[in-house]
C-alpha cells in the first residue's frame, strides 16, 4: 500500500565510521552490491575524533611485541570479561589491518628506518599505537573514504556509474530494521517501541529517511551490518558527537537481537572541563603516553596513590622510576598515569571529591614542564590548537584542566566472535563500538580503531557471503513485510502531532490518533533531562538507590517523549531528528541503568559505591538485555537475563601467570 | 543592509538562483578594503616613480654608484662608469633610455611572481577584492588562457633574475670606492646598496620557483639530503616572500633615488671612511 | 540530584554565569525558494562559541533551525558557515572575538546551493573528490613492506590534516563568483589532494601511465587558480594550501608543459596535424 522508493542491495551498512566503511569495502570487494547509510556527511563520522592511534603489535618500536602480548593486555584491561575469542582475533589480525591501510594511501608517522612509528598508551605493555600525530582517526576515516572512492572509480570504468556497486546514502537515518516474517502488526499505534520480533524472521532491509528532505525510503537487502557507534549522547558530559544516540543498539533490540553487558560505559579520564561549552571534549591519552603527568591542586602526582593491587607489579612506585621509563622501558616500570582508563578516571574523581581539584572541577594535566614547546606542538598539534583556540590555554606553557568524560560503551550487540553476526536475527551483523564483548569491562586506548578494522572487515565479509548465498534470484531473498513499513512511517511522523504537512504525501502514511493526552513536550528539553539523569544517577560512580531513581525518571521521560512535538516541516528539521533519536536513547539508557543495577560488583567501566570490590564470581556472568514487549507507558521496556561465559581456551590461559589469574578467575575456573 | 526575500533574477555567483538569497555582495564587517587599497596604492606609487626614472635617461650615475635601474648598461648611449657594468652589446642603434633594456628582466620577474600576482589581482583587478567579497567580473578564466597563461614562465624570469642580482652585487662591490675610484672606502650609498642587494637576493632566492627547483620538485627528500636542507632554508625565506617583495621593491627605489640625489647634486654622499 | 561524580562536582564552580549577556544575532533562514536574515536576541555565556549560540536558538527560539554539526571541536569540518561575511567553522569561532554590541550575522556558505537555513548542498565537493584518481600502490611491494622516511611523508601529511570543511572551496572566487566554472575546476581542496598524491613517496601513478601534474592542469583546472590565497586564509587547520600545494603543483606542471621550447614544439606539431 505504501508508495515508497525502494532500492535493492546485497548488503546495507548502517554507519560510515571506521567499522562501517571497512565493512563496506570488504563486502564490495567480495562482490556484494553494497550501500552505506549514514546520518552525517560522508567522512564526518565520529571516528575522526580518535586521536591517539591504532593498537597493533607490529613490533616496529619494540620487537618484543606480539599478538599474544597484545591479547594479554586487552584481557587485563577488560578485567577478563572480554569475549576472549574476539580479543584473540583482534590481536592477531590488527597488524594486517594497519598495513593494509598503507596500501590504500594512509601516511602514518615513521620510525627512523621507515616503518610505521608506534607510541605508548595506557595499559599497553609496549609502544603499540600506530599514529599520525594526534589525528589518527582522521587519517583512518579519510583513508577508508578514499578507498571507497577508488572502488567507485573502478566501477565507473567498468559500468559507467560510480554507484553501480557501492553507494553512500549520506545524511540519511535508519529507524527500523525490516524483516520478512512476523514483526510489528500494531500498524502505527502509539507504541514507540515495537514488540520486538523474537519471531525468528530474517533481515530483509531497513526503513530510512533522508534528513535533507524528510523523505522516507526502504533499502531492501538480506544482510544489514550495524556500525553506528556508541551511546554517549545520553550523557551530559561526553566526548561523543550528536550522532552517538545508540541507534544501532536500539535497532538491534527492536529487531529482536539482545545487547550484552551494557553497564560498562567508559569514562575517559581526561576531557576538557572549561569553558562550559566544550566540557567533555577529549584530551587525548597521548598527552600522558608522551610524558604528561597528572597533578592535584596541591601539586602532587596523585596517581601513585591509586595503583590497584592487580597492577601493583607493573607500575612504577616513584616519580623517578616513572620518568626513567620513558627513556629505558626495559629496566623501569611505567608511570601510573598510564594505568587503564577506568582506574585513572576514578582516581581523578576521588581527588576532586576530596577537595583537591582545580578551579573548574578537574585536575591538572601538565605537559609543559615535561617537553620543550616545539616538541609539544609537533607531537600534539591538535591538542595545542584545541586548547589555544577554545580555552585560551597555551599547553606549552601551562597545565590543562581535565576531568572524566563519557567516552565509549563497552557493551553492545551480542555477536558471534568470528562472523560478527548478531545473535538471534539472521542477516544482522554488528561491528565497532555498537558490538559488545570485545573489550570486556573496559577498553584500552587504541584498541577501538583496531577493533573497527578487524571486525568491520569480518562483518563485511560474512554479511557478503551470507547475502551472496541467495544467488541472483530475487525471489529467494527475504522480502520485507509491508505492515511494519507502514508502522515505521507512522512512528516517524508522530512528532508532527498527526499533522504531517507536505510530508504526509511523500510518506504516504495514515496516522491514526493525534497526540497523546498531556502537555506538548519539547524534544530538546527531554534530551537535556535525559542527559542530566544519566550523568548524575548512572555516571562514573553508581549507587543502588540512584539507579532506581534513574529508572523511574526514564519511565517518566518515556511517557513524556510520546508527547514530543516539533514545529516546522520535514525538510532538514533537527528538532524532528532529535525527537526520533530520543526513542533510541531512552531504550539504551534503560539497558545501561538496569544492567548497572543488576551487577553488584565493581569492574572496569562499572563502579558501584555500594559494591566496591571486584567479584570473581561475576566474571563469568554476561548480562543480556532484551525487549520485554511491553507497550504501556510506565512499564519497563527491557528485561535482563544472565548467561555464563565460555571458559578461556587453555592455550590462551597459559599466557598468564597463575598468580595473576587467581585475582580474576573463580576457584573452580582455575581447576578446570 | 537590505535583504529581500526575492533573490534578484538572473544573477550569477553568490547571487545566483540556487544560492542563499542574500542581496549584498558580501557581509563582511571588517575593513576588508584596506589591504587591497594599500597594495594598489603602493604598487601604483612604484610604477609612477619607476616609469619616470626609467624614461628619464639621466642622473643615474654618481661615481662610484650606479642606479640599479640602469645596471647593467647594454647600449652605447650609457654614461661611462669606470669598471662598471658598461657592456655595449647593443651598440649604437638603441636611442631610448638604456634602463628599458634591462628593466624587462626584474620587471618580468616581479610581474609573474606568485606574490605580486596575488597583490595585483586583488588590488587592481579585484579578482577577488578580498576573501568572500564578490568580484565585479561576469566571467573568469584565470590563468588558463593567453595572456595570463604566460604567468607560467615565471621560472625563466627567475633564471634571468639571478644574473641581474649578480650584477647588482658587483655594483655593490664597486660602491666600496670613493669618487676617485680608490678602493677601501665606504659611504652612506654603500650601506644603502648593501641593504638593497641583501634584500634583492633574499627576495630572489625566496621565490617559489627557486624553492621548487632547489628541492620542491623531488619526490624523495631522503635521497637528496643536501638539496633537502637547501629546500628547508629557501622555505623559511619563502614564508617571508611577501615582506621581502615589498622591502626589496622599496630598497631598489631608495637606491635609485639616492643615486639621483647625488647625481643632481642635491647633496654629497656622507663618507664613513 | 546528587553531586556524586567528578564531572558533576565541577558545575557551579565555573566562572560562567556572572558574565552572561544578551547578544544580537542575525541568522539567515530560508531555503532554495528564498529567505532572509532573521533577528534574534540570545543569551551568551563565558567561553562560548557561535555554534553554542545557534544551539541555544534551536532549543529555545527556533527548534527547526537547520544546521550541520558534529564534533564541536574543529575536527570534523561539518559546521562551516559564514560569520559576519567570513567563512568559518562555527564551533571554532569564540564569542569573545566579537564585541558585545556587535550584531553577529550568520549565513550559510554562499558558494553552494542552499538547502535550508544554514545547510547547503555540498555535493559539488564529493563529485570532485571522485574525479581525482586514487593512490596507486607500488606494484610488487606487499602490505607491511612499505618503507617511507618521515621527511618524505611530511609534505603529504600536512595536506592530510584537511578536515574537509570545504571553507576553501566556499571562499574560492573561481567557483564562488562563477557558477559556470564548477564543471572545470576542482577547487583548492581537491587540487591539494592531487598535490598530496603527487608528493606521496610511494605513489606509482606515473609508472602506471598517469601524469598527475598534467591532469591537474588539463582536468582539474589548476590554471583557474590565480593564487589569491583566500583558501589559505580561511583554512581552520592552517594548512598552507597555496604555498605548499597549489604553487608547487603549478611549478610541477611548468616542469612538464611550460618549458618554452617544449611548448613551442608542441604548438608547431599540433598546427601541423
Amino acid at each position: 500500500m505504501t508508495q515508497l522508493e525502494r532500492r535493492q542491495w546485497d548488503v546495507v551498512v548502517v554507519g560510515a565510521g571506521g567499522a562501517g566503511l571497512r565493512a563496506a569495502v570488504e563486502a564490495r570487494e567480495r562482490g556484494a552490491r553494497t550501500a552505506v547509510i549514514c546520518k552525517s556527511l560522508f567522512g564526518k563520522a565520529h571516528t575522526v575524533m580518535a586521536e591517539g592511534g591504532i593498537a597493533a603489535s607490529l613490533g616496529n618500536v619494540n620487537a618484543g611485541d606480539s599478538w599474544r602480548v597484545h591479547f594479554r593486555d586487552t584481557l587485563r584491561g577488560g578485567k577478563f570479561l572480554n569475549q576472549w575469542r574476539m580479543a584473540e582475533l583482534h590481536a592477531r589480525e590488527a597488524p594486517d589491518r594497519v598495513w593494509e591501510l598503507e596500501t590504500w594511501g594512509a601516511l602514518f608517522d615513521r620510525t627512523p628506518d621507515g616503518r610505521i612509528s608506534q607510541r605508548n598508551f595506557g595499559g599497553h605493555e609496549y609502544p603499540r599505537l600506530a599514529h599520525v600525530g594526534d589525528r589518527t582517526g582522521l587519517e583512518l576515516i579519510r583513508t577508508l573514504q578514499q578507498k571507497i572512492v577508488s572502488l567507485q572509480q573502478e566501477d565507473f570504468r567498468e559500468y559507467g556509474d560510480y554507484e553501480a556497486r557501492l553507494k553512500v546514502y549520506q545524511e540519511c537515518t535508519v529507524t527500523r530494521i525490516l524483516k520478512d516474517t512476523g514483526g510489528e502488526t500494531d500498524g502505527g499505534s502509539t507504541a514507540v517501541t515495537g514488540t520486538g520480533g523474537t519471531d525468528g524472521g530474517r533481515v530483509a532491509g531497513a526503513f530510512c529517511y533522508e534528513r535533507e528532505s524528510g523523505r522516507f525510503f526502504v533499502l531492501e537487502a538480506p544482510a544489514v551490518v550495524l556500525a553506528t557507534g556508541g551511546i554517549g549522547k545520553s550523557f551530559k558530559v561526553t566526548s561523543n558527537s550528536w550522532e552517538y544516540t545508540g541507534d544501532g543498539h536500539a535497532l538491534a533490540l527492536l529487531a529482536g537481537a539482545p545487547l550484552l553487558n551494557m553497564e560498562f560505559v567508559q569514562f575517559h579520564p581526561t576531557g576538557m572541563v572549561w569553558p562550559p561549552s566544550v566540557k567533555g571534549i577529549l584530551v587525548t591519552e597521548s598527552v600522558r603516553g608522551d610524558g604528561g603527568v597528572l597533578r592535584n591542586s596541591e601539586g602532587k602526582r596523585f596517581m601513585f596513590d591509586y595503583i590497584p593491587d592487580v597492577f601493583k607489579e607493573k607500575y612504577a612506585e616513584s616519580a623517578e622510576e616513572g620518568d626513567r621509563w620513558y627513556e629505558d622501558p626495559d629496566r623501569n616500570r611505567r608511570p601510573p598515569e598510564l594505568l587503564p582508563r577506568d582506574e585513572v578516571a576514578r582516581a581523578i574523581n576521588s581527588e576532586v571529591k576530596a577537595g583537591r581539584g582545580s578551579p573548574h572541577g578537574g585536575v591538572y594535566l601538565d605537559v609543559s614542564s615535561r617537553m620543550p614547546a616545539e616538541v609539544i606542538r609537533r607531537r600534539l598539534p591538535s591538542m595545542y590548537h584545541q586548547f589555544k583556540e577554545l580555552a585560551d590555554v597555551d599547553i606549552t606553557a601551562e597545565a590543562m584542566e581535565v576531568g572524566p568524560t563519557c567516552h565509549y560503551v563497552m557493551g553492545g550487540i551480542a555477536v558471534d566472535s568470528d562472523t560478527a553476526a548478531a545473535s538471534g536475527v539472521l542477516g544482522l551483523y554488528a561491528a565497532g563500538e555498537v558490538a559488545g564483548g570485545m573489550h570486556g569491562s573496559n577498553r584500552l586506548g587504541g584498541n577501538s580503531l583496531s577493533d573497527l578494522l578487524v571486525f568491520g572487515r569480518r562483518a563485511g565479509l560474512h554479511a557478503a557471503e551470507y547475502a551472496l548465498g541467495f544467488g541472483a534470484d530475487a525471489r529467494a531473498r527475504p522480502a520485507p513485510d509491508e505492515a511494519p513499513i507502514d508502522a515505521a512511517a507512522a512512528e516517524a511522523l508522530r512528532p508532527f502531532g498527526g499533522v504531517a504537512e507536505s510530508g504526509a504525501v511523500a510518506g504516504g502514511a495514515v496516522i491514526d490518533g493525534a497526540v497523546a493526552v498531556g502537555a506538548v513536550e519539547n524534544p530538546y528539553t527531554l534530551h537535556q533531562e535525559l542527559q542530566q539523569t544519566m550523568n548524575d544517577l548512572v555516571g562514573i560512580i553508581r549507587r543502588e538507590g540512584e539507579m532506581e531513581q534513574a529508572l523511574e525518571k526514564l519511565a517518566e521521560l518515556r511517557t513524556r517523549a510520546e508527547r514530543a512535538v516539533v514545529e516546522g516541516h520535514r525538510q532538514f528539521n533537527p528538532g524532528w531528528h532529535l525527537a526520533l533519536d530520543l526513542r533510541n536513547m531512552l531504550l539504551v539508557s534503560e539497558c545501561v541503568a538496569r544492567a548497572a543495577l543488576e551487577r553488584t560488583e565493581s569492574r572496569g567501566g562499572h563502579t558501584r559505591e555500594d559494591w566496591p570490590a571486584m567479584d570473581r564470581d561475576w566474571r563469568r556472568i554476561n548480562l543480556y538485555c532484551r525487549l520485554t514487549g511491553a507497550t504501556g507507558p510506565a512499564e519497563g521496556r527491557i528485561a535482563l537475563t544472565r548467561r555464563t561465559t565460555e571458559p578461556l581456551r587453555p592455550d590462551l590461559l597459559a599466557l598468564f601467570d597463575k598468580e595473576e589469574l587467581v585475582k580474576y578467575l573463580a576457584e573452580e575456573e582455575l581447576h578446570e | 543592509m537590505a535583504t529581500g526575500t526575492q533573490p534578484p533574477p538572473a544573477r550569477t555567483g553568490v547571487r545566483g538562483a540556487s544560492r542563499a538569497a542574500i542581496a549584498p555582495r558580501h557581509l563582511r564587517t571588517d575593513r576588508w578594503w584596506l589591504a587591497p587599497a594599500a597594495t594598489a596604492a603602493g604598487l601604483l606609487a612604484f610604477i609612477v616613480y619607476s616609469t619616470w626614472r626609467a624614461f628619464a635617461n639621466s642622473d643615474y650615475y654618481a661615481a662610484p654608484y650606479v642606479s640599479p635601474f640602469y645596471s647593467p648598461c647594454l647600449a652605447e648611449n650609457c654614461a661611462p662608469m669606470r669598471d662598471g657594468p658598461n657592456w655595449e652589446i647593443l651598440g649604437s642603434w638603441w636611442g631610448l633610455s638604456p634602463a628599458l633594456l634591462i628593466l624587462i628582466f626584474p620587471l618580468g620577474f616581479r610581474l609573474t611572481c606568485y606574490y605580486y600576482r596575488k597583490a595585483y589581482y586583488r588590488g587592481f583587478w579585484a579578482s577577488p577584492p578580498a576573501c568572500a567579497v564578490a568580484e565585479p567580473h561576469t566571467a573568469y578564466t584565470g590563468e588558463t588562457r593567453f595572456p595570463l597563461i604566460l604567468q607560467n614562465i615565471h621560472r625563466y624570469f627567475f633564471y634571468a633574475a639571478v644574473p641581474v642580482a649578480g650584477i647588482l652585487t658587483y655594483d655593490t662591490v664597486l660602491s666600496f670606492r670613493d669618487e676617485e675610484y680608490a678602493w677601501g672606502h665606504m659611504g652612506l650609498g654603500s650601506l644603502i646598496f648593501l641593504v638593497n642587494i641583501g634584500l634583492i637576493w633574499a627576495y630572489t632566492l625566496s621565490c617559489h620557483s627557486c624553492r621548487h627547483v632547489i628541492g620542491g620538485r623531488l619526490r624523495h627528500f631522503s635521497r637528496h639530503p643536501v638539496r633537502y636542507r637547501l629546500w628547508g632554508w629557501v622555505g623559511r625565506l619563502n614564508n617571508r616572500h611577501m615582506q621581502l617583495a615589498w622591502a626589496s621593491l622599496i630598497s631598489v627605489a631608495v637606491s635609485d633615488f639616492y643615486v639621483y640625489l647625488l647625481a643632481t647634486g642635491a647633496f654629497d654622499d656622507p663618507r664613513f671612511f | 540530584m546528587s553531586a556524586s561524580t567528578g564531572t558533576n562536582a565541577s558545575t557551579g564552580t565555573g566562572a560562567g554565569a556572572s558574565t552572561a549577556y544578551e547578544a544580537k544575532f542575525r541568522v539567515w533562514r530560508g531555503d532554495a525558494d528564498g529567505g532572509e536574515l532573521t533577528d534574534f536576541t540570545v543569551e551568551v555565556n563565558d567561553g562560548e562559541v557561535v555554534l553554542d549560540i545557534i544551539h541555544r536558538l534551536q532549543a529555545t527560539q527556533a527548534a527547526d533551525l537547520a544546521v550541520r554539526w558534529n564534533c564541536k571541536a574543529g575536527k570534523c569540518g561539518s559546521c562551516s558557515a559564514e560569520i559576519n561575511g567570513r567563512p568559518r567553522l562555527m564551533c571554532m569561532t569564540r564569542m569573545s572575538v566579537f564585541s558585545r554590541e556587535e550584531t553577529i550575522t550568520v549565513t550559510p556558505l554562499r558558494a553552494f546551493p542552499v538547502i535550508r537555513d544554514l545547510v547547503t548542498d555540498v555535493s559539488f565537493n564529493y563529485t570532485k573528490a571522485r574525479e581525482v584518481p586514487s593512490f596507486v600502490p607500488p606494484p610488487g611491494v606487499a602490505a607491511g613492506e612499505y618503507r617511507m622516511q618521515q621527511i618524505d611523508v611530511d609534505r603529504s601529511q600536512e595536506f592530510r590534516k584537511c578536515i574537509e570543511c570545504f571553507l576553501c572551496q566556499d571562499t574560492c572566487h573561481v567557483v564562488r563568483d562563477h557558477e559556470e566554472n564548477k564543471s572545470s575546476f576542482a577547487g583548492p581542496r581537491f587540487l591539494m589532494r592531487v598535490a598530496e598524491l603527487d608528493m606521496h613517496p610511494l605513489d606509482a601513478a606515473e609508472e602506471s601511465g598517469l601524469d598527475r601534474k598534467k591532469t591537474a592542469q588539463d582536468e582539474h583546472g589548476l590554471g583557474y587558480c590565480n593564487i589569491t590565497k583566500c583558501c589559505t586564509e580561511v583554512c581552520p587547520e592552517h594548512i598552507k594550501i597555496t604555498d605548499n600545494a597549489l604553487i608547487p603543483l603549478k611549478e610541477r606542471a611548468v616542469d612538464r608543459k611550460y618549458d618554452p621550447l617544449v611548448w613551442l614544439g608542441n604548438k608547431i606539431r599540433r598546427r601541423g596535424e
